[in-house]
């Protein structure tokens, strides 16, 4: 029997050696103690790669929506109604092609008018009040139809809001819609899902993404404010880099997974897609906090996390003075686009530019996340997608008897990936193979938080690229299911240790009508989702040359 | 009638031994089809008599079940025991549990396993688990966890049953018991080998027809403590009492109200059958669907004959792993399901909870919280004196003994409080369908009506009459007395003048009894008490009598 374990390296290079294989992909010097040093014009050195950054270098870095439609309500200068209007002309025009929602709320608009109503009372406004605000099809809404991205669930409406959402309309949100995702989260690409394939708003013959590629894509193309997506192995962190938005997968147990259809328990996590830092933060702090319907929940303390974020006229001329941040050297090798591994280095310069000491850091169980992920997140998937079994809701097969009932309603109402990973979990947790493969890789995940943890005990924030490369074509991957598994190399150890994790856009590669996005992921300590906002936002408005703004916008 | 032919067919595979009242009506009904079934039919019936007569063999050997030793065989039984406990809410959600509630009334959405739910724990369940450990003598594990037991079947709606696998809040226990001394008495220790906490499942429900079946999911996500016991029982006279002994314990922590019909308490046993000497065990067979002790026992030992006659035959191959159920109309187990290999539940840590982890501090206060357990009342009644039949009968229910200890409280003589409540008191209970607690006599009142026996304020005879009274109407012993001029003749000046009263009303058989016929005695004292409205002392009442009868000449 051949090692369960397999090295996720040699996946990579199988898949993107005869593609890019840089001599020196990444010119990092080999002594971590040695620092990196830019000049100053470091800022901006790197001849952008792509045009995208000549249009709109002179405009202002990302400012918040939210708080620019706070501030519209608040002056009269707007009314909800109006700037939702505006958001769903936008995501009408724009749907066609993109095809991110799975469902639009028919009740948005009239919503808005309850809002503008509210401002008319002159009543306290809930931080989100007037913001559209659209949400991962796994997470459940009690007025939407919430199908997981599954034929199973195709006529499914949950009884109940998930926590997040509820806490979202607690706080004035307008939920306008339920976005696409791979089915039940499993998959990189969107490409996965029971209904329709999602495209890239930088590109659509490219994917945006996935899991949640509808609520990276419904950002970026600002068919909604904010969107809500959920993290199991990266889908919040990599659509987030391919679509060019910001993305935050936050520490397990800070957001209440109460309501969010369940692929792996022990490492699902709610997270915030926005196009700002600030707007990032601002949807952390509204939806984070413990509740006693999920008792793996957290009790830490939520700060508020976006006052921290100063704007740019009140920074010093070095931010960042003295923020240790590790790169991290096994996320720097061999597989990773060298397009991406540049921008990387480049926003390394960056925060070292911003007053950070930048080294290079080894965590050495790293290339052993991938397989010990696959391993536990398919055997509890195996677990919590059998109450999908045709009995009490969604697709129920004709059956004569009880074991054609559940094994027809499951196999026309499963796709083929969830399939194919609910049979890898069920071996894997099969009496005599639990031993060699559940409980070999519950190991490799105490050596991986064991790695972060002295990682991030000598240094504030860990970085890496958020993907190995940036958007590929739709159709590229999805006959080689390995090559798409080893696109999450970037992400999956961070779920394994549960820790957060922030991606902002920070350059582009070639390709498509205006190059590609790459993001930057940023590692931090469990419940340090603050100190990651705080450089993120600092990066963000810092960052020159380059501005998000997809081509389908420019043209809607 | 195709219908019901596929109905028979079902019917016969469900009950294997034809003999069961379901196959019985069935076969009426195959009679009545085309030829090509009758055929059927009477193979089906040759099979009935054939197995009857085997039956009625085994149901003769179960009468001399203490005779198996003197075969030379010996039955091995471990019991699985599911305890519901009395909880407020289930085990995970904030549902209530009301048995017999209308289908499907006490759910929600996370009982109901509706997709993005999660499980968070009742820590009552926690509570009653580590009060079941300690009375059970176990070791408690101060760091356990919940694990996912999976299969498929409607009444499981995660596909999962939430359990504990590997590491079980409580282990290597045992628990004391006395038997009955009608059956020879003795007292037993039993080892637990583990309790664990999980979740009941919900019930099907089949439509009559056979042709539906009907999911009720209010049973699903009740809290359940499994308390699997050592291989240790030899009878199923000892299985039973083992059972009923964790019923009483149940009952006595208040942690479940440990109702068989309800389901409240349920026992899978597993019987083994092996020549005496033989040190590996013989092939072990579960008997579900007993739902008294006395069901219990007769189903085991019946099951103990079965496994015994095929080992005395060389038939012992034909006894094979599987799932029996008692039929208490036919006296008989048949076969449920056989099974084939080992099931795989695929056992993981439950991620959606978080470990159990109990402190000393919690594990203490609850230790001191524990009531008297039924052992050590049993031990201390003993030490009273009282026989063991007696000891028996009180410590069965806590409130019976609280009855009887606060009668004794109150000054009432021991033996002579437990011959009251074992008595008239439990016979009237029993009458009318009562507990001790819901009639109106206290504990005081018994000692009073004792203490005025003894004193000899009134007659046993009269203590009864206000024994009734009492219980049915409640008031005071003394004021019962009182208002009814209860009180006994103790004056021997009143009785003797009683007495002459009736000798002189009663010439005739004065004489006869003079003539020898001094049988006639019990006719006067007879008439003396009427007389005294059964007041007079029966002691002085028969000195007087006999002095005056035999004065005369």
């Amino acid at each position: 029997m051949p090692s369960p374990i397999q090295n996720p390296r040699l996946l990579l290079s199988h898949r993107c050696l005869p593609l890019h294989f840089p001599p020196n992909p990444f010119p990092f010097p080999p002594n971590p103690c040695r620092l990196v040093h830019r000049s100053a014009a470091a800022l901006s050195p790197q001849p952008a790669p792509t045009p995208a950054s000549q249009n709109l270098a002179i405009a202002a870095p990302p400012s918040s929506e939210i708080l620019s439609i706070r501030e519209s309500l608040l002056s009269r200068r707007r009314t909800a109604a109006e700037i939702a209007a505006e958001y769903l002309d936008r995501l009408r025009r724009t749907e066609p092609q993109l095809r991110s929602f799975l469902h639009v709320s028919q009740t948005a608009m009239r919503e808005a008018g309850e809002v503008d109503r509210l401002v008319e009372s002159g009543a306290e406004l809930g931080p989100l009040t007037g913001v559209l605000v659209a949400v991962k099809d796994n997470i459940c809404t009690a007025d939407m139809p919430s199908t997981g991205g599954s034929r199973i669930l195709g006529s499914y409406r949950p009884a109940f809001d998930a926590t997040a959402v509820r806490r979202l309309r607690e706080a004035g949100a307008i939920i306008v819609g339920k976005t696409n995702l791979d089915e039940f989260g499993m998959g990189s690409t969107t490409e996965g899902s029971g209904f329709q394939v999602t495209t890239n708003p930088w590109d659509v013959s490219r994917v945006p993404g996935g899991s949640s590629g509808g609520s990276a894509a419904a950002v970026s193309a600002r068919q909604c404010v904010v969107s809500l997506g959920s993290d199991t192995g990266g889908s919040v962190r990599q659509p987030a880099s391919f679509c060019g938005v910001v993305g935050m997968k936050p520490t397990y147990g800070r957001v209440s997974r109460f309501g969010l259809m369940a692929y792996a328990s022990s490492l699902d996590v709610i997270g915030c897609f926005g196009s700002s830092v600030v707007d990032t933060a601002i949807l952390l702090s509204a939806i984070s906090g413990h509740d006693r319907l999920d008792a793996t929940s957290s009790k830490h303390e939520v700060s508020d996390y976006a006052p921290q974020l100063v704007s740019l006229d009140h920074l010093e001329s070095k931010p960042l003075k003295g923020l240790r941040v590790g790169v991290i050297r096994e996320t720097t090798g061999e597989g990773v686009d060298v397009g991406v591994m540049s921008s990387v280095q480049a926003a390394a310069s960056h925060l070292e530019q911003l007053g950070s000491i930048v080294t290079e850091v080894s965590l050495p169980s790293f290339s052993l996340g991938l397989p010990a992920y696959y391993i536990l997140a398919s055997s509890e998937a195996s677990s919590n997608l059998s109450r999908y079994d045709g009995v009490r809701y969604g697709y129920q097969a004709a059956a004569d008897e009880l074991s054609s009932l559940y094994g027809d309603s499951r196999a026309n109402g499963f796709g083929p990936e969830v399939k194919m990973r609910i049979l890898m979990g069920t071996y894997a947790l099969s009496a005599g193979y639990y031993d060699a493969y559940y409980k070999r890789a519950q190991q490799v995940r105490t050596l991986v938080r064991k790695s972060f943890k002295d990682a991030l005990d000598k240094n504030d924030i860990l970085i890496s690229p958020a993907a190995p490369s940036a958007a590929y074509k739709i159709g590229e991957k999805t006959n080689d299911p390995l090559a798409m598994y080893a696109g999450d190399i970037m992400t999956v150890n961070v779920n394994l240790a549960g820790l957060p994790a922030l991606v902002v856009p920070c350059g582009f590669v070639e390709g498509g009508p205006a190059g590609l996005p790459v993001g930057l992921q940023m590692i931090g300590a469990a419940f340090h989702e603050e100190k990651l906002l705080r450089v993120g936002h600092i990066f963000e408005q810092t960052l020159q040359n380059y501005r998000f703004n997809p081509p389908l916008l420019a043209e809607s | 009638m195709a219908l019901i032919y596929f109905r028979c067919i079902r019917m016969n595979r469900l009950f294997p031994h034809p003999s069961s009242p379901f196959t019985k009506k069935s076969s009426v009904l195959f009679c009545t089809l085309q030829a090509s079934h009758a055929q059927v039919t009477t193979q089906v019936e040759n099979l009935q008599n054939q197995s009857k007569q085997k039956e009625k063999l085994i149901q003769t050997a179960t009468k001399k079940t203490l005779e198996h030793h003197k075969h030379g065989y010996e039955a091995i039984i471990g019991i699985e025991t599911h305890v519901q406990l009395y909880t407020l809410t289930k085990a995970f959600c904030s549902c209530p549990y009301l048995y017999g509630s209308r289908p499907n009334t006490t759910i929600c959405p996370i009982c109901m396993g509706l997709p993005g739910t999660l499980p968070v724990l009742n820590s009552k369940v926690v509570e009653f688990a580590v009060k079941l450990g300690l009375a059970l003598n176990c070791e408690l594990s101060m760091n356990s966890k919940f694990d996912r037991k999976q299969y498929f079947y409607p009444d499981l709606p995660k596909g999962y049953q939430i359990s504990q696998f590997d590491v079980p809040i409580a282990t290597k226990g045992f628990i004391d018991l006395d038997l009955p001394v009608e059956f020879g008495g003795g007292h037993r220790r039993f080892g637990i080998t583990r309790i664990h906490m999980e979740e009941d499942a919900g019930k099907l429900l089949h439509s009559e027809a056979g042709s539906y079946s009907q999911v009720d999911l209010n049973r699903a996500g009740v809290p359940l403590l499994e308390i699997v016991s050592e291989p240790d029982m030899r009878s199923g006279l000892e299985a039973a009492e083992y059972a009923a002994e964790l019923q009483r314990l149940v009952r006595y922590l208040g942690v479940s109200n440990g109702n068989m019909q309800e389901g409240s308490l349920r026992c899978d046993v597993n019987i083994s059958v092996r020549p005496i000497g033989q040190s590996q065990f013989g092939t072990k067979v579960e008997i579900k669907n007993m739902n008294s002790f006395s069901a219990m026992n007769r189903a085991i030992d019946y099951e103990i004959s079965r496994q015994v006659l095929l080992h005395s035959e060389g038939q012992n191959d034909q006894i094979v792993q599987e799932t029996r159920l008692w039929d208490e109309a036919a006296q008989k187990t048949f076969t449920m399901r056989k099974k084939e290999g080992l099931a795989d539940y695929r056992y993981f840590p439950e991620p959606d909870l978080p470990e159990v982890v109990l402190t000393k501090g919690f594990v203490d206060e609850i230790r001191q919280s524990l009531p008297e357990l039924p052992e050590a009342k049993r031990r201390r009644y003993e030490k009273m004196g009282l026989s063991m039949q007696d000891v028996l009968f009180l410590a069965n229910d806590n409130s019976v003994a609280d009855f009887f200890d606060a009668a004794v409280e109150n000054g009432a003589e021991e033996k002579l409080a437990a011959n009251w409540i074992m008595g008239d008191i439990a016979a009237y209970l029993k009458n009318e369908r009562l507990t001790i607690d819901e009639i109106k006599l206290t504990p005081k009142e018994l000692s009073e009506l004792i203490a005025f026996i003894k004193n000899g304020t009134i007659s046993g005879k009269i203590g009864k009459e206000i024994l009734f009274e009492l219980i049915s109407k409640g008031g005071t012993v003394k004021s019962l007395i009182e208002e009814k001029d209860l009180v006994q003749i103790v004056d021997p000046a009143t009785i003797e003048a009683l007495v002459d009263k009736v000798l002189a009303a009663n010439p005739k058989q004065l004489q006869q009894y003079r003539g020898g016929k001094t049988k006639l005695q019990g006719f006067f004292a007879g008439q003396v008490m009427k007389e005294s409205k059964g007041k007079a002392n029966p002691m002085l009442l028969n000195k007087i009598l006999t002095e005056k009868l035999n004065a005369g000449g």
